[in-house]
């Protein structure tokens, strides 16, 4: 796409996007926003780039290709489902770590299992869609 | 033969001493059980597996599964280091062993499994590693086709067997082997039949009765230490080892009876006639293999405990010699070049030790005292007389058995103490991995002989019990039961044995005639499996179009349909609809939709079709904010962008609508929309007019926070509750763009070659 002022705004667009879209991954748990809906924002933020851009260049942007970014993110699912397995609970139950105290209202924050299993629908989403848009672009 | 290895390659590799040393091993491990499973006492060890459904991984060692267990480890061990030998330097070697030992451990799991379920998983493991056993000269053409014979027929019997087992397990509330046996007899109940047709489909195609029988000889593509372990010694012996098994709880009925003794005697003495036709020495062994089996099937018809018995000595007696000849066969074929009857002669002076392992092994085929091949002889023939079908049974089983003595000399007798013969190689002694097995094998048969109290304390006699259900009263087996009429009927089958031997090349002349007239079996297979494949692509011609219009009018016309006639089939009451109530935003939303797909039918422009689908979804995302689902509408308002991205890609690919085509299906095509909208919006309506069940929603309400530490329920239903089946959603996604992704690339590639030919 020639355009210079879609081309220039999509280099404030696309950060935005992109951080908004880990903004929507974390307040996932609480309010509206979580792993899939953070993930299409991402995928929409490169996309955008790449309409900007050309696919070639969105490529070289993301550092690795779209499809290991996907398996990588189903991996990250599968293991931080397989945490709970390890600890005598069925597969996917949650896991919490209190850090700073030894329950929600005490402590100062959480690691836990279930922001990992987002974060991993995050990375399949994102990968799979850009995986997809880019072969398409490609194609034409 | 390609298969053979260079003599001076070196044979101590690590994956063949490995294999070997833990099978020996694994033999030792159960050798212990020995003294505790003969008095009386099985051992059980269980793993929950899918305890919700009652599948277990349990195991199960009695009498039976013992002795099977011994000799799948036994006889392997011995076969590994032979293999060693026989295929050293050979490239492929330690693929060869990988799938030898695979074998080895999924038939140790399928005869000590207690578990149905776990019995199946492992019956098809054996199939399946036999599968890549037969065809390991996957070069070979008919080595390929004979593989995927013998793994199409074993693994629909073993489909058949599931069924089978599933229904046994739903009648009986279990699915223990244990308790399933100790639970009595399943004549009476109402499946009992479909359920004994069922597990014998599975037993009779594993172990090859007639008519399934014609996998077998065509297995012995396979190298020769794999005829000798899986298609003699055990696997193959699977089904009678499932006919054993299930003795307790199938046997006893008019069906029971009349099957195993028709199929088995049929299969025995076929089989028998046609180890005398052959005249490759390894085909020869194949068949008598057929007739071992078709026996054990036969006598397990019976009930008593004579007859089984019967059954277990010789089957004890089989794997012994059986794979002792083999072995001894490869031997042969190795040192001299050739497997051929009519060629071989005389080997005794240049192979004594050779010589001296057949002639054990061939001394026990033959049934001749005091080898345990005659107790074997004599038992059976006091088995067959007391069965239900004694008059059918006693000549089939004399036939069986005088032919038997008659190949006993053609494959042992004649190559080592006949005439000498013109043989392609210069004869010499074979290496000593590759004589241990034939000959602590021939002189287990000569020691079980001589004491066969030992043999029938440890080995057959818990068998017997574990096959009855109940405790025999044992005492059966010995070496000398007086003047009586088996003893008589054995000096018969000797004195015929031996004509047949003298007669045996005139007789192998007129079989041979009457197979080039009887109808081919195994030609028959290739024909039906030829029509089969016309008929499978007919079949995919007519369903699978290639047409993605096709594939989406049948998909919601079965959808419609199927709705439909759930609509006319239930009475579900009136309908109560009311529009009152609604907001003037909420009309101009319904309005947005509508008029968005009615421009998507009219336009001719895909953009514009492609903007107006965009709209429709946009007013959907607008009534998920009306009702307060956030994050549905944020899903769905950018799902709703992207696919307008991705088609408008899609179409710049694509060429101008084609109004004058689209025309001969619009009518179709319309009527269909409107049915599918109709039946959709009928759907919707009655959902909503039930009361809605607010369980669910008050169980996520509370549990979310107090439980799962969130407040967005649909994010802690996603990554906390149901996390299992989002897994299975991203992998979905995952697979869906690996799809999309190959075919693109496929696509590029395929024009890619295409411009470089021009």
């Amino acid at each position: 796409m020639n355009s210079i002022i879609f081309t220039a705004a999509a280099r404030i667009l696309v950060a935005l996007l992109f951080v908004f879209s880990l903004f929507m991954l974390l307040r996932g748990h609480h309010l509206p926003g979580g792993g899939f809906i953070g993930g299409l924002i991402g995928a929409v933020s490169f996309i955008v780039y790449s309409l900007a851009r050309g696919p070639a260049e969105a490529r070289q942007a993301l550092r690795m290709s779209p499809e290991a970014i996907a398996a990588i993110g189903l991996g990250i699912a599968l293991l931080s489902g397989m945490v709970s397995f390890f600890m005598g609970d069925p597969l996917f139950t949650g896991q919490w770590y209190w850090v700073g105290g030894d329950s929600y209202e005490t402590a100062a924050f959480s690691i836990n299992s279930v922001l990992i299993f987002d974060v991993g629908v995050y990375l399949v989403v994102l990968g799979g869609i850009l995986s997809l848009t880019y072969a398409f672009e490609e194609e034409t | 033969m390609a298969e053979h290895s260079d003599p001076n390659a070196p044979w101590k590799t690590p994956a063949g001493m490995a294999t070997t040393a833990i099978t020996a091993l694994l033999f030792l491990f159960f050798l212990r059980y020995l003294p505790t499973v003969a008095a009386g006492e099985p051992v059980r060890w269980v793993i929950p597996w899918i305890p919700s459904l009652d599948v277990n991984l349990s195991f199960w060692i009695d009498g039976l599964s013992l002795m099977f267990a011994l000799l799948i480890t036994g006889i392997g061990a011995m076969v590994m280091l032979y293999a060693a030998r026989y295929l050293a330097g050979h490239p492929q070697y330690n693929r060869f062993a990988l799938y030898l030992f695979s074998f080895m451990l999924s038939m140790l799991g399928l005869v000590l499994a207690d578990n149905v379920i776990a019995l199946f998983v492992f019956w098809e493991l054996t199939t399946f590693t036999s599968y890549l056993l037969i065809g390991f000269s996957h070069t070979d053409p008919k080595s390929r086709r004979n593989a995927l014979q013998a793994l199409l027929l074993t693994a629909a019997g073993g489909l058949a067997l599931l069924a089978g087992f599933i229904m046994i397990g739903v009648t009986q509330g279990t699915f223990e082997l244990s308790e399933i046996n100790a639970a009595g007899s399943l004549e009476g109940q109402p499946f009992y039949m479909l359920i004994l047709i069922l597990v014998l489909l599975g037993a009779f195609t594993k172990s090859a009765q007639v008519p399934f029988h014609f996998w077998l000889p065509n297995a012995m593509a396979a190298p020769t230490p794999v005829s000798a372990y899986l298609h003699s010694a055990t696997m193959v012996k699977g089904g009678v080892y499932l006919l054993a098994r299930m003795h307790p709880s199938l046997s006893g009925s008019d069906a029971w009876i009349w099957a195993l003794s028709v199929f088995g005697a049929v299969t025995a003495v076929f089989a028998s006639f046609m180890a005398l036709r052959q005249t490759d020495l390894k085909q020869t062994l194949a068949y008598t293999t057929l007739m071992a089996l078709g026996t054990l099937t036969m006598f397990l018809a019976g009930s008593t405990g004579y007859a089984i018995t019967a059954a277990m000595t010789f089957l004890l007696v089989h794997s012994l010699y059986k794979a002792g000849l083999f072995l001894m066969i490869g031997v042969v074929d190795h040192a001299t070049g050739t497997r051929e009857a009519g060629v071989l002669g005389g080997l005794s002076k240049t192979m004594p030790i050779t010589g001296a392992a057949a002639a054990a092994a061939a001394l026990a085929m033959a049934g001749i005292p005091p080898f345990l091949g005659f107790i074997a002889k004599e038992v059976a023939y006091a088995g067959a007389l007391e069965m239900r079908l004694w008059l059918f049974i006693v000549p089939m089983a004399l036939i069986a058995f005088a032919l038997m003595f008659a190949v006993a000399g053609i494959v042992a007798y004649k190559p080592f103490y006949g005439p000498q013969g013109d043989l392609p190689r210069e004869p010499h002694e074979g290496p000593w991995p590759m004589l241990l097995g034939p000959v602590t094998l021939g002189v287990l048969g000569l020691l079980f002989g001589l004491l066969p109290g030992i043999g029938a304390y440890y080995l057959i006699e818990p068998a017997v019990d574990a096959v009855l259900g109940r405790p025999d009263t044992g005492g059966r087996v010995k070496l000398w039961a007086g003047f009586n009429l088996p003893l008589l009927l054995s000096l018969i089958t000797f004195a015929v044995g031996f004509l047949l031997y003298q007669k045996h090349l005139q007789l192998r002349e007129r079989l041979a005639r009457i197979e080039a007239r009887a109808p081919d079996l195994d030609a028959g297979w290739d024909v039906f499996l030829e029509r089969f494949m016309a008929f499978s692509k007919v079949q995919t011609r007519v369903i699978q179009t290639g047409v993605l219009r096709q594939y989406m009018f049948a998909t919601f016309a079965v959808f419609a349909v199927t709705v439909l006639f759930t609509f006319l089939a239930r009475d579900l009451g009136a309908l109560s609809v009311s529009f009152t109530g609604l907001s003037l935003m909420e009309w101009g939303v319904a309005l947005l939709i509508a008029a968005g797909a009615v421009l998507v039918v009219l336009t001719s422009s895909r953009i514009v079709a492609l903007v107006a689908l965009g709209v429709v979804g946009i007013g959907v995302a607008l009534i998920f904010i009306m009702y307060s689902a956030p994050d549905v509408a944020i899903t769905q308002l950018l799902v709703e962008l992207l696919v307008v991205v991705l088609l408008a890609f899609a179409f710049l690919k694509m060429p101008m609508l084609d109004t004058k085509g689209a025309q001969t299906h619009s009518f179709a095509n319309g009527v269909l929309a409107v049915v599918v909208g109709s039946v959709t919006t009928l759907v919707i309506l009655f959902v909503v007019d039930t009361p809605f069940d607010r369980r669910l929603t008050d169980f996520f309400e509370a549990a979310s926070w107090t439980e799962a530490f969130g407040r967005n329920i649909v994010n802690v239903i996603l990554v906390d509750f149901r996390t299992l089946d989002t897994f299975g959603e991203i992998a979905v996604v995952m697979i869906a763009a690996l799809g999309a992704f190959a075919l693109l690339k496929g696509f590029a590639k395929a024009r890619a070659a295409k411009e470089d030919r021009k």
